[in-house]
């Protein structure tokens, strides 16, 4: 049997979630692995933008704080880390950890740098075939931030075979996390597609950490979860025959159960039937679940098909600004005043002429389920909220414009409805995406292992 | 004959790929299966999501695991890097799908 352990589902997951992963992981006294998934399609963009800041920059910002608490047990118990958290500046995330190394007197740490997954440089995306793209964008290349191939399991696979302790890639599929630790313990073939689709799977369940444990789960009094604020993080067990059990970390909160698992698995998959990674095509058809122990789901059923030739490329490319404001009108009368101050917002922007395109929402009317015309807050004939919160959004291709429009509903503090207050306002840059496919032998891919003591 | 919400005898996430929406639908009970096929039909989903310009719903049936997918284009107005909306990525759509009425026996 070979454990799977996640720490992270995002860049900005609970950064205390790993050490009760590992402490099981340890524990149990099984051959494992522990994998972080930090970064998000746009992650990357943001990264990139700031190692143009700072060269030492640009990869997950928490990876100091994530790994501090357990990178020595994981080096004494001979369970290497896996992360994508070298976001766009791998290198440097690598010299991040040696140094973490150096101070916590494991010296001998060795530390495996991905690299390859950066083609900005490399491949002239005009030439290459357009997958999907944000409508709006007009792609233009003096505009590229970044862009980044979806790189599989193979060069994480190297560096384990290498003998790292800690592997720090960019863009890789998430899925392959997982997969590259159990092909290095198992030596499965990379053509084993029956296997490879439960590593996948087990890549898929694990990859937003706690959202297979209960997180995104949990609705007070109809889905409850033991101890929401300690949710565990999962670990998955894998046996050598491809046999996959889902559960998580011991003494913590959360759940793992057939409901957990179901909304997981389908969790942005779209056709069943083919969900497709750098490694393998996944078939999820013929799946049944069993719940085997507590906090324990077995799943069976799994299929694969051959992996991909092409392998997915995501640019981004810098976008408009994002103009936002809000404030806030409570007590009697409230529903009234909100919607007299939404109307005036949209009477101003046009009246200073403006460049943007705006939106209002009625925070406690209607928002996040609304339209961009407002469409469920206008036509409301419900009971009157305590309190509203108005929200101005706008977008444009001008800075000014977008940060003059914001401020409209700062100076609804004096100008605004009687009781009106609680103002903020900002703006901030947008990053537009675009994938292309590419052909994956474009792609080359370095591995470089050093110890920390030889890294600074 | 009893009109409930879909959410006293079903559960869902939501998630996106740009301007895409994917929701999941479980009943809680594997019986409600069949009266969910029937009832929750691409139609009624896209109806849901017709006010934000939503163009096309496909529904993926998976009878082994009592679940459904529905994928929902151009439901998020441009989706996480375009879209105006506090929840760009849509994850608060699963809750719009769950207040959906069906009748029950």
């Amino acid at each position: 049997m070979f454990l799977v352990g996640n720490g992270a589902g995002f860049s900005g997951d609970r950064v205390d979630a790993p050490i009760a992963v590992v402490r099981t992981l340890i524990g149990r006294g099984l051959p494992a692995a522990l994998f972080f998934e930090t970064l998000g399609e746009r992650t990357v963009a943001l990264a990139q933008l700031e190692r143009r800041r700072d060269p030492e920059l640009g990869f997950e910002p928490m990876l100091e704080r994530l790994l501090e608490p357990i990178l020595a047990d994981c080096f004494h118990h001979n369970i290497p880390i896996l992360g994508n958290f070298g976001a766009a500046n791998p290198a440097a995330a690598a010299r991040c950890i040696a140094a973490l190394a150096r101070r916590l007197g494991l010296p001998e740490l060795r530390i495996a740098t991905v690299t390859g997954d950066d083609v900005a440089a490399s491949i002239d995306l005009a030439t290459l075939a357009i997958h999907e793209a944000d409508s709006n964008l007009q792609a233009d290349a003096a505009k590229l931030v970044a862009a980044n191939a979806y790189i599989g399991a193979g060069p994480l696979v190297e560096a384990l075979r290498g003998g790292a302790h800690v592997v720090v890639a960019g863009r890789t599929s998430d899925p392959a996390l997982a997969i590259a630790p159990l092909i290095a313990h198992y030596g499965w073939a990379f053509d084993d597609w029956q296997k490879l689709a439960v590593g996948a799977t087990a890549g898929h369940l694990l990859e937003c950490g706690s959202q297979v444990c209960g997180g995104v789960f949990w609705d007070p009094g109809r889905k409850d979860i033991p101890d929401p604020a300690n949710i565990g993080f999962p670990i998955a067990e894998v046996g050598p025959d491809g046999s996959l059990i889902v559960t998580k970390a011991e003494d913590t909160g959360g759940l793992v159960d057939l409901r957990t698992v179901k909304e997981q698995l389908l969790y942005e998959l779209h056709d069943p039937a083919a969900y497709i990674t750098p490694d393998v095509v996944l078939d999820i058809t013929g799946c049944t679940l069993e719940q085997v122990g507590p906090d324990r789901v077995a799943l069976y059923g799994l299929a694969g098909k051959p992996a991909p030739e092409m392998l997915k490329v995501t640019a981004c490319f810098e976008g408009s600004w994002l103009g936002e404001g809000e404030v806030s009108v409570a007590g009697p009368n409230a529903l009234a005043r909100a919607r007299a101050t939404a109307d005036v917002l949209l009477q101003r922007l046009t009246m200073r002429g403006l460049r943007v395109r705006p939106r209002v929402d009625l925070i406690g009317v209607a928002s996040v389920h609304d339209s961009d015309d407002g469409a469920l807050w206008r036509s409301y004939a419900g009971p009157e909220p305590e309190e509203i919160r108005i929200r101005l959004a706008v977008e444009g291709e001008h800075r000014d414009d977008c940060d003059q429009a914001a401020r409209e509903v700062l100076a609804l503090l004096c100008c605004g409805t009687a009781g009106t207050g609680g103002a903020r306002w900002r703006v901030t840059p947008r990053i537009l995406t675009r994938s292309y496919l590419v052909p994956r032998e474009l792609v080359p891919t370095t591995v470089t292992i050093r110890a920390a003591r030889e890294m600074n | 004959m009893l009109e409930i919400k879909l959410y006293d005898i079903a559960h869902s996430r939501a998630g996106d790929k740009g301007n895409r929406s994917n929701l999941s639908l479980i009943p809680y009970d594997p019986a409600h299966y069949a009266l969910l096929a029937e009832q929750v039909t691409e139609e009624r989903v896209l109806a849901l999501f017709a006010h934000r310009g939503a163009t096309s719903c496909t529904r993926y049936d998976l009878p082994l695991l009592h679940a459904f997918n529905f994928i929902v284009d151009d439901a998020l107005e441009g989706g996480v890097n375009g879209s105006l909306n506090l929840d760009g990525h849509g994850k608060t759509a699963s809750s719009r799908l769950l207040s959906l009425t069906v009748t029950v026996p």
